[in-house]
């Protein structure tokens, strides 16, 4: 489809102009981090030269905290409410290439039989808008899952390119020609601009320290039970503290417990994000079924690189966006594991 | 810091020889220059021990684990570090008699999080020359001054004195700025309360509750905390409401509360920069100002002033003079 482009001191307005099409979330920095949040929040700054915000966009489809349904009681009366669903259109703006693999990731779970309506009420109403790496960090390795970051592909309605002077945009779908139609800074580009910043950008892509990352080992075929049984794990999870900065800062985790609450009139039942890091995770009457820290480590890893893709045709459900690797507190993330895993195992 | 990293592998070595320990607490080298992780070596792997700038973590915490296990373990602690396993020695969580620690020199940690928030963007290297860091980078190399990249607790230094090691390792290093741990506490107190409110509910309406900090803490030893055991009434795994977070934190912070070191692992491994390391030195600063000095972990013998009871105490009307001030 068409190449457009807007002078980039203009984005202000666009982001304004948007506002025609519902709320509009950016990727803003506020308080010393950065999430998505809706544009134009005090004290909040929208930045699109951000290459990663510390929260990914998950949060947008599959909040980290929901209700479902509350059950009022009056005498012997119960009545049921049902939470409402995504209702409003909303712009998502600035996802990048791994965040939108990491969206397709989750639609492979939520949307599939049985659908999770409330995860497709919000996502039916996103116009999503995916924003291509000019300068990738050194804990990027979406490469390595085959993604190309200088040229985002997935479930979204347009592609931007920010480059010094101009964004450009490039729709793929009719909610995508929308941003176009309603924001007039908009003209027709050649791409000349777009294919030099792809191509600074891939030379850089190709001395990323681990943008090659050996993967061979794990997807489709792996031999899972030795994968499950490899030595490695024992050191590996030894000083993971059982946090969960991984799990929630990553952005195809996609795992949830469902609690009530009880209101004093009622019960409020709500789901929330739970990471397979927990003690208390998938907690039964019987107990729970990873006892040790080395088996609920090893679940996460193994969930990525092998039983997804095992059950998603080799998609991995991981997109390399690093951020385990800058936020694990004892730096215990993907390429730590893939590296130990991935080749012979190591003498002890 | 090579020099220094071959000075504690050989006193390490000569402890496994004599049979003082068994193991060695260090950290083992990540998968890029920052990311050294706890590791525990062997005297046949003790080449791999890796003891530079980015070696923050405090390794007490693991001494409750290791101290568990059979034999002696030997730990490596810079002299933060110290406090925290004294604390909890003093609070039997650790075998004491498991352990053998050994006190090592420090210069101050880095904090890549600072590093960039300068402008280093995609590191690949590191080294340090004259009171600088220098990055070698995807984008070219960035020079920085050392001061600036250190973590908040190294910029409020405690000294080079330990608590409660077997022996010290000694070494000259450069001197530490000092500055005044308690001067943004300071200035929150002199805010208005609507405007303390506001900084906090910011700054806590970040959390992801992912309690990295709690598990990270040497002061939160407990079995099952309160908030993971549904019995309690107040497991709060949903992050619902901004009221939920600051009660999480809040109740963290009076828990740890005389106990708590000062070492500031909270405030670096929180993945959204919340600086929780405020509340606890806002409770250590009313603590000295109301009992006196006290420095938790740094005197086996002393009876914790929030625990102990003397005729000087101040009266809980305490609370409201300073309410109203």
């Amino acid at each position: 489809m068409s190449l457009y482009a807007m002078d980039r001191a203009r984005l202000g307005e666009l982001y304004e102009a948007l506002g025609a099409l519902g709320r509009v979330y950016l990727p803003t920095r506020k308080n010393g981090a950065s999430a998505f949040l809706p544009y134009g929040e005090e004290g909040s700054e929208a930045d699109l030269s951000l290459l990663l915000c510390d929260k990914s966009p998950k949060d947008l489809f599959f909040p980290q905290s929901e209700e479902l349904v509350k059950f009022r009681l009056t005498g012997a009366e119960i009545a049921l409410q049902e939470a409402a669903r995504q209702k409003e259109p909303f712009v998502l703006f600035g996802v990048k290439a791994c965040d939108l693999q990491a969206i397709e990731v989750l639609d492979r779970v939520f949307l599939a039989e049985p659908v999770d309506s409330f995860y497709q009420s919000r996502r039916e109403h996103a116009t999503v808008v995916a924003l291509a790496c000019a300068r990738p960090a050194e804990s990027c390795f979406c490469t390595a899952f085959g993604i190309d970051p200088t040229s985002p592909q997935g479930p979204c309605d347009a592609v931007a390119w920010l480059t010094e002077s101009a964004l450009y945009l490039r729709p793929c779908t009719e909610k995508g020609e929308t941003i176009v139609s309603c924001f007039a800074g908009f003209a027709p580009a050649d791409e000349k601009e777009v294919a030099a910043q792809q191509a600074a950008a891939r030379a850089v892509l190709g001395r990323l320290p681990y943008g090659q990352l050996d993967l061979s080992r794990f997807g489709e075929a792996s031999d899972e039970l030795a994968l499950f049984d490899h030595p490695a794990w024992e050191e590996l999870s030894a000083h993971c503290l059982g946090c969960g900065s991984c799990t929630f800062s990553c952005p195809t985790c996609q795992c949830y417990d469902i609690r009530d609450y009880d209101t004093g009139k009622g019960v409020l039942r709500f789901r929330c994000w739970d990471s397979c890091m927990y003690k208390d995770f998938t907690m039964m009457a019987h107990g729970t079924p990873r006892k040790t820290q080395k088996e609920r480590f090893r679940q996460r890893f193994l969930h990525k690189l092998v039983y997804y893709p095992k059950n998603n045709g080799g998609l991995f459900s991981c997109v390399g966006c690093g951020r385990c690797v800058k936020k694990c507190p004892a730096n215990l993330h993907m390429i730590r594991v893939a590296k130990a895993l991935g080749g012979e195992p190591r003498a002890q | 810091m090579r020099e220094l990293t071959n000075a504690i592998c050989a006193r390490a070595k000569e402890l496994l020889q004599s049979g003082a320990a068994g193991r060695v607490l260090g950290w083992a080298p990540g998968e890029f220059f920052y990311d050294p992780t706890p590791g525990v070596f062997s005297e046949g792997r003790l080449n791999e021990l890796v003891y530079d700038g980015f070696t923050a973590a405090n390794l007490s915490k693991y001494c409750i684990a290791e101290s568990q296990k059979e034999g002696k373990v030997l730990v490596l602690l810079k002299p933060c570090d110290s406090y925290s396993l004294a604390q909890l020695v003093k609070e039997h969580r650790v075998k004491r008699e498991n352990i053998y620690a050994l006190g090592i020199p420090c210069e101050g940690k880095l904090d890549m999080r600072k590093a960039r928030a300068k402008g280093v963007e995609g590191a690949l290297s590191f080294r340090e020359e004259d009171g600088q860091v220098v990055f070698e980078t995807l984008y070219g190399e960035v020079r920085l001054a050392r001061e600036e990249l250190l973590l908040e607790r190294c910029l409020c230094c405690r000294g080079r004195e330990y608590a409660g090691v077997d022996e010290t390792l000694e070494y000259a290093l450069p001197e530490l700025p000092k500055r005044d741990r308690f001067q943004k506490v300071a200035a929150l107190e002199e805010q208005t309360a609507q405007e303390r409110y506001a900084f906090w509910r910011g700054e806590l309406s970040k959390c992801i509750r992912c309690n990295a900090c709690r598990n990270v803490c040497p002061a939160c030893s407990c079995v099952q905390c309160v908030f993971d055991n549904p019995q309690s009434g107040v497991a709060a795994k949903a992050n619902s409401t901004e009221f939920e977070e600051s009660l999480f934190h809040i109740i963290r912070a009076w828990h740890v509360a005389g106990r708590c070191t000062d070492c500031g692992e909270c405030s670096r491994v929180c993945p959204q920069s919340i600086p929780l390391h405020l509340l606890n030195r806002k409770f250590i600063k009313d603590v000295n100002e109301l009992y006196g000095e006290y420095q938790a972990g740094a005197d086996p013998a002393a009876r914790p002033p929030l625990v102990n009871y003397t005729p000087e105490d101040p009266e809980p009307s305490a609370v409201l003079e300073r309410g109203r001030a």
